[in-house]
């Protein structure tokens, strides 16, 4: 009997100084902070940690670096688990492409032809409308002129 | 949002809820650049509409609203002059030889989308050629 007392006392001692061991929330959270700083991939991830359970939120870049702050946190001691809840930011828009102005001009002349009252200057990406037009014709010739795809339109038409 | 998107607020959100493909809405030096494929041709006017409401005559010059209908090939197209028969053009541009004619209100059958001005189109009578995509209203 007296072999499982010792067994014992020695399983609490064990017991008592894994409990002893075990870091609190706050540094895992610190230490996973810093981490995440330490690395640009991991930017925009913000790390809370309950009862070692990690919780990821916050924007990042791409899936990778979803995956990467994952891996990272999952390797800071005292992290039991990690609930990853971050998100994906979206593409950044592309920049518009004006069409060179040589299309431009052609692409005016098109446009332009069934309303001979109409004059059409291309400078820098820019359309400058002159002259006249019926009221009824007007958003045809603006839908025809906008699918160019020009930087801008100058409407200084006269309404007829 | 930048006082040119909330300016346009009321056409970006048309947009958005009228199944707008590849909508793209940016800012470029003071001008608002909307642009996509309208899946017919009523949501591209409904959207012409708003703009007109907001910018009278289209007066500001702060929006390209570059949205064009798109149609795959073999869709029938309406012709939409105003009354007039529309040219069909050896190549896409009006510098280009006239091969035949599409009367007002005809039927024709998109080939393919050259471009957002030309689709090559072709009449129930075998005439094939460009014609001028703003006249053309796919059914």
């Amino acid at each position: 009997m007296k072999i499982f007392k010792i067994f014992f006392a020695v399983f609490m001692l064990a017991s008592i100084s894994f409990v002893g061991c075990k870091p609190k929330d706050s540094t895992v959270q610190k230490n996973i902070t810093d981490k995440f700083s330490a690395n640009p991939d991991c930017a925009g991830a913000i790390a809370t940690v309950d009862d070692g359970v990690a919780t990821l939120t916050g924007e990042v870049k791409d899936e990778m670096c979803k995956n990467t702050a994952e891996t990272t946190a999952k390797n800071v001691k005292g992290v039991k688990s990690v609930v990853n809840n971050l998100t994906i930011a979206p593409p950044p828009s592309a920049p518009v492409t004006v069409s060179p102005d040589n299309n431009l001009n052609q692409g005016v002349i098109d446009a332009t032809k069934d309303f001979p009252d109409v004059k059409a200057t291309v400078q820098d990406g820019e359309i400058t409308l002159t002259g006249s037009i019926k009221r009824s014709d007007l958003t045809k010739l603006m839908q025809s002129l906008n699918s160019l795809n020009p930087k801008k339109i100058n409407n200084q038409l006269t309404i007829k | 949002m930048s006082a040119l998107q909330d300016k346009y607020k009321s056409l970006i959100d048309a947009a958005k809820s009228s199944g707008i493909n590849n909508l793209q809405v940016s800012d470029q030096g003071n001008v608002l650049h909307i642009s996509g494929d309208a899946p017919n041709g009523q949501t591209k006017d409904k959207l012409w509409d708003i703009y007109g409401k907001i910018d009278p005559d289209y007066r500001t010059g702060d929006l390209i609203l570059d949205v064009n209908v798109s149609a795959t090939a073999g869709t029938k197209a309406k012709v939409t002059t105003d009354s007039t028969n529309l040219n069909i053009r050896k190549g896409p541009g009006t510098d280009q030889p006239i091969v035949g004619k599409a009367a007002h209100g005809e039927t024709v059958t998109v080939q393919n989308q050259t471009n957002d001005q030309w689709w090559l189109i072709k009449t129930d009578s075998g005439v094939e050629g460009y014609a001028y995509a703003q006249y053309l209203s796919p059914q």
